[in-house]
């Protein structure tokens, strides 16, 4: 085969590989909304996900928004000094960085390397281990047995775990402002009310939302049709991070242009 | 009318024929063996039976309803009705033996755990594994974990159970007892058996028919009386277990 035809070829299979993926995805959320009524008879297997996939995610959001907020309090405070802004704006705009991008954007990628390598890895081990089948066969439908309570889970727990990343991004902001940057804790604050609206908060509750339901859904998607033994699980788990890492990003653009008007 | 009834399946893998038109009818309380080489496809029969595996071609019928046009409900009601023993047990390793025997009656038809211990609780003595409840499968051998699989499978209370393989990998005195709970299951509750086996002994102990594939067809369905005084070269090679002859390894 010449070198040309083989890269077309390749180009063309990609291009099959990712409307197979897209539609079944679409399937798969299709079944996830059609099995939510199935909630009540799965709530065993529901709280076990709350539980694994969010409370269990709590200490790394944790010491990430630390960190998250010192760095951001750090740079602005660069910023101003650099522009000569005044520092008692300090608050406001590291306030408003955490709360409607870096808290929902931050935790959203740092939980789809968790949560969804994670539940790819699961199910795509049960999926080659014929667990999955097994399931099958015994009358249960793995969507409402396996899907319905992780995608819940993630749907769910990211907003929770968003206010948390919240409220200690700005404890991770006052330290370094105290400290490093030496304005006093209440004019920190100050800037920081100055510039809060419920509005930045709920619009960034809402992506965190989407951003959950999307890790949920391509981790369930990209387990749940793992092919190949060990490596195809392994497969799945990268391929699980990276789409939706950039999917994450991508909606946060639209997300930023719709819910944040200029 | 037969309970199961393929016709002309047909089943490939990418470029590899697996299947190449196969038909077979299974009737109601019948217990029916599958032999044929490693390879050949038997597993992949079995997995039509409950739609684990679409055909490509053909057809498979089951009490009247074409599994391929059912819909989602009718083909759960088809799936309680018909259990299946994996190969490779296929028991979902984060719950306990217990919950992995309990599992279908605690899903699918809703029961209690206080009206499920007791099913259990028979089911693994069937098995030889009383005292394994509380454990969890990756502590068990290979032989215990199959032995789960059947009373994972058999809990359920099945009208038809699939073997695959139910013997292989477990000691003579175990696969014994095993073979002589398929056979009891057979004649005591009427259930309907398709069981894959390599182990000659137990096929002819269980069967009432025994069907032969090789090479994506079947080469051979009669009764254990006429395997036995089958004249066919594949046939006598496979059941007498010969190196030489017809048939070979595909290395
Ligand atoms: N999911 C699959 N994808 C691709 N090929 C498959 C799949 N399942 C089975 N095959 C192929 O189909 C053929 C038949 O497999 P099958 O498992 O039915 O064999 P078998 O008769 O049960 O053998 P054994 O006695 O060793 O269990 C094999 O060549 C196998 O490679
Ligand atoms: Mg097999």
């Amino acid at each position: 085969m010449e070198p040309m035809d083989f890269h077309v070829e390749a180009v063309g299979r990609r291009g099959i590989n990712m409307v197979t993926r897209s539609g079944g995805m679409a399937l798969l959320a299709g079944r996830f909304v059609a099995t939510l009524k199935d909630i009540p008879r799965s709530m065993h297997l529901i709280v076990g996900q709350f539980y694994s996939i969010g409370v269990r995610s709590l200490p790394l959001i944790i010491v990430i928004s630390v960190f998250v907020g010192a760095v951001s309090a750090w740079q602005a405070a660069y910023q101003f000094k650099f522009i000569g802004a005044p520092l008692r704006l300090l608050g406001s705009a590291v306030g408003k960085a955490v709360v409607i991008e870096l808290a929902p954007v931050l935790s959203a990628l740092v939980f789809a390397g968790r949560v969804g390598a994670g539940i790819a890895a699961e199910l795509g081990t049960m999926r080659v281990t014929e667990q999955i089948d097994a399931l099958e066969s015994l009358g249960i439908d793995p969507v409402r047995y396996l899907v319905l309570p992780r995608m819940l889970a993630c749907t769910v727990m990211v907003p929770m775990l968003v206010v948390f990343a919240n409220f200690i991004a700005v404890i991770g902001a006052l330290a370094v402002s105290i400290f490093g940057v030496d304005i006093s804790s209440e004019t920190f604050l100050n800037g920081y009310r100055m510039s809060f609206q419920l509005s930045d908060f709920l619009n960034g509750m809402i992506k965190a939302g989407v951003f959950g339901f999307l890790i949920g859904l391509v981790g369930c998607y990209e387990g749940m049709t793992t092919i190949g033994g060990a490596e195809g699980v392994g497969r799945s788990t990268t391929i699980a991070v990276v789409i939706s890492s950039v999917l994450i990003l991508i909606f946060n653009f639209f997300f930023a242009v719709l819910l944040f008007r200029i | 009318m037969p309970l199961i009834e393929v016709e002309q399946l047909s089943k490939r893998f990418g470029q590899h024929t697996v299947l190449d038109g196969i038909s077979l009818s299974i009737e109601r309380g019948e217990s029916v063996v599958i032999i044929g080489q490693s390879g050949t496809g038997k597993s992949v029969v079995l997995k039509h039976l409950i739609r684990l595996l679409e055909p490509d071609d053909g057809r498979v019928i089951f009490d009247g309803c074409d599994l391929a046009e059912i819909g989602h409900a009718e083909l759960t009601d088809v799936r309680r009705r018909i259990a299946m023993v994996f190969q490779s047990a296929a028991l979902l390793d984060s719950l306990t033996v217990g919950e992995n025997v309990g599992l279908g009656l605690k899903e699918t038809r809703r029961m209690s755990s206080s009206e499920i211990a007791p099913i259990v609780e028979e089911c693994l003595e069937l098995v030889g594994l009383a005292d394994a409840a509380d454990k969890m499968p990756s502590e068990l051998s290979g032989g215990m974990r199959k032995r789960v699989g059947l009373a994972r499978a058999i809990a359920n209370r099945p009208e038809v159970v699939l073997y695959d393989e139910p013997t292989t990998g477990l000691d003579p005195v175990t696969a014994e007892t095993i073979n002589e709970l398929i056979v009891s299951l057979n004649e005591r509750v009427n259930a309907t058996s398709v069981a894959v086996t390599h182990d000659m002994h137990s096929a002819f102990m269980i069967a009432h028919r025994i069907i032969m594939l090789h090479r994506g067809m079947i080469v051979f369905d009669g009764t254990p009386q006429e395997i036995q005084a089958s004249g066919d070269p594949i046939v006598r090679q496979f059941i007498e277990g010969k190196a030489v002859g017809p048939l070979t390894t595909q290395v």
